[in-house]
């Protein structure tokens, strides 16, 4: 077949040709432009049949309409991925991660998902673990980094907006492949004034003139980074297997009125990670929290551990909660149906 | 005037070595200051800059922007120290944009200091670094020739400074208002000008508070009693 008159626009402009059949056939793949790479991928493996445009093999590649599969493919690690969840306070932030267990011969507690970033900032992650610790490992330059330029704390918000840059740049180059990852990056920024690292001297005794009076300054920050290097500031965050449970649960929190206490914010974490397993029981999981109090709270505005009385409550809560679903649950359907009558 | 490396006098017997300025560089002996007070910060300078015994400009600014309501006094040589407050208005403007709020006080002093320790051993400019912020108010940031970094309630330097710790000394009191704190700075610039071989000139003064930069300056030809501009 002349390959000219496959072209729609050499047809047009050739009054009265004979219009061509168009096949299904025709409409398939090579009518589109293709990156010369995608053709040889594509030749590579003659012997397969439909394997879809090509758009997908490789990164940075648009579809015609507009999507970037290789991201796509990566949200989808994620969905896969144990549920992680964050919490946003008035007096601090928590996280929380349902750590599902592969294999008995692990050591409980060890092998922690969520890391300390800076001593103000904890991040946790759902998708691929690696990706998750290579997120870890340049979320601590980049709070080191700034540390070094700035002589000053990174706030949380500039530490998602760094990170998002950085997943991001995965997106772009045939070379790398996206983060398989959705991070939550929580911190809690000094509400007090801070001294330039490395300051002698603290200025008048009566402090400094001229501050605007009823401003405040610091205070919770949670944010969460996605594939796409895409990041937005939350309330109450959470993504991985059981996001739509836990987001459904977060909702109910009114969270935006930021009255919910950071100790009760713990209760509701391991509640929330609890009922979104519920989804899942066939797999064991373990719960590991973290928290950023205030300064005057227990951590003292640092990144920590929830202190284990304190985790065993709040999963003892969470058990107790979920049975009292169960309960409720088995009465419903123990509830003869209406009209059905019990005869001997 | 020939290079020493004894840290005496020269034998003009005014000049102490300056073995880090070049032959015939052009250096601020200098009177500068920066105060705190209830509204935020006044920095002051005089205005005289030398080339040896020569005064190579008598009305100088040496009080340079580096941000909005983010000023520098500068002192020592004329070149590494405007080249420095270059650098740093640059960063400064570049974070502004960058992080969408302006930067602190501390974030400028954080990059002189920076700038002044790693390059030690290649520049003389002892800097005095004040600022209004909504956070922090008014803030006086001082480092001196090593770069350190020393915040203060006020910090004088310059070559003029010398003659003025005993004014400053018994004249300072915290939270003033902006009238008397211009009084004292002006008090001080006086008798730094007076007493001082290198300082002279015209005193210049900018005055940082939440309404922004407000720049004062008065003239010898009326013995610095009245305001222009």
């Amino acid at each position: 077949m002349c390959l000219s008159a496959l072209n729609p626009n050499t047809r047009a402009i050739v009054p009265g040709a004979p219009k061509v059949q168009q096949t299904t056939e025709l409409q398939r793949p090579l009518q589109i432009p293709i990156h010369p790479q995608l053709l040889t991928l594509r030749t590579s493996q003659p012997t397969l049949e439909h394997h879809g445009t090509g758009y997908d093999l490789t990164n940075s590649v648009f579809s015609p309409d507009g999507r970037n599969f290789q991201v796509e493919y990566a949200v989808k690690a994620v969905e896969n991925g144990g549920t992680s969840i964050g919490i946003r306070c008035k007096d601090g932030v928590v996280l929380a991660v349902e750590k599902i267990i592969t294999s008995k011969l692990l050591k409980a507690g060890a092998n922690k998902r969520i890391a300390t970033i800076d001593r103000h900032v904890g991040a946790v992650s759902s998708g691929l673990v690696p990706d998750g610790r290579h997120f870890v490992s340049r979320a601590r330059d980049e709070a080191a980094s700034w540390r070094s330029t700035y002589k000053t704390p990174i706030t949380t918000k500039d530490l998602a907006s760094r990170m998002g840059g950085y997943l991001q740049a995965y997106t772009l180059y045939s070379s790398v492949r996206p983060f398989g990852i959705t991070a939550i990056v929580a911190g809690w920024d000094s509400e007090l004034e801070l001294p330039v690292d490395g300051q002698v001297g603290s200025g008048p005794s009566i402090g400094s003139g001229g501050k605007v009076e009823g401003m405040t300054f610091g205070g919770p920050g949670l944010y969460m980074i996605e594939p796409s290097g895409m990041y937005w500031g939350y309330y109450g965050a959470a993504t991985g297997k059981g996001r739509q449970t836990a987001k459904a649960e977060l909702e109910k929190l009114d969270l935006a009125a930021l009255k919910l206490s950071l100790q009760d914010g713990v209760k509701e974490a391991a509640k929330i990670i609890y009922v979104a397993h519920a989804d899942n029981k066939d797999k064991e999981f373990e719960l590991e929290m973290t928290w950023i109090s205030n300064l005057d709270g227990p951590t003292k505005g640092r990144h920590q551990e929830v202190p284990k009385d304190i985790l065993e409550e709040a999963e003892n809560l969470a058990k107790k909660y979920l049975e009292g679903e169960d309960d409720e649950e088995t009465k419903d359907d123990d509830k003869p149906a209406e009209g059905d009558k019990m005869e001997e | 005037m020939e290079f020493g490396t004894s840290g005496m006098l020269n034998e003009d017997g005014i000049h102490v070595d300056m073995d880090r300025l070049k032959k015939g560089e052009v250096n601020l002996g200098t009177s500068i200051m920066a105060i705190n007070f209830k509204d935020g910060v006044i920095l002051g300078a005089d205005s005289r800059t030398t080339t040896g015994a020569y005064i190579a400009n008598r009305v100088t600014d040496k009080l340079t922007q580096v941000h909005d309501t983010i000023w520098c006094c500068r002192s020592g040589s004329a070149a590494d120290t405007q080249a420095v407050a270059d650098i740093v208005h640059y960063q400064l403007g570049m974070y502004a944009t960058a992080n969408n709020r302006p930067p602190t006080t501390q974030t400028a002093a954080a990059m002189f200091q920076e700038l002044c320790y790693e390059n030690k051993d290649r520049l003389s400019a002892g800097l005095i670094i004040a600022g209004w912020d909504e956070r922090h108010g008014g803030q006086v940031y001082s480092i001196p020739l090593g770069g350190s970094l020393h915040k203060q309630s006020y910090a004088i330097g310059g070559s003029g400074s010398t003659y003025i710790y005993g004014y400053c000394d018994s004249n300072w009191r915290e939270g003033m208002d902006e009238e008397a704190a211009v009084k004292f700075v002006k008090g001080a610039l006086r008798e730094a000008i007076k007493w001082d071989g290198s300082s002279g000139g015209v005193i210049r003064m900018v005055v940082l508070t939440q309404k922004g930069a407000n720049r004062h300056l008065y003239l010898p030809d009326t013995d610095y009693a009245v305001r222009h501009q």
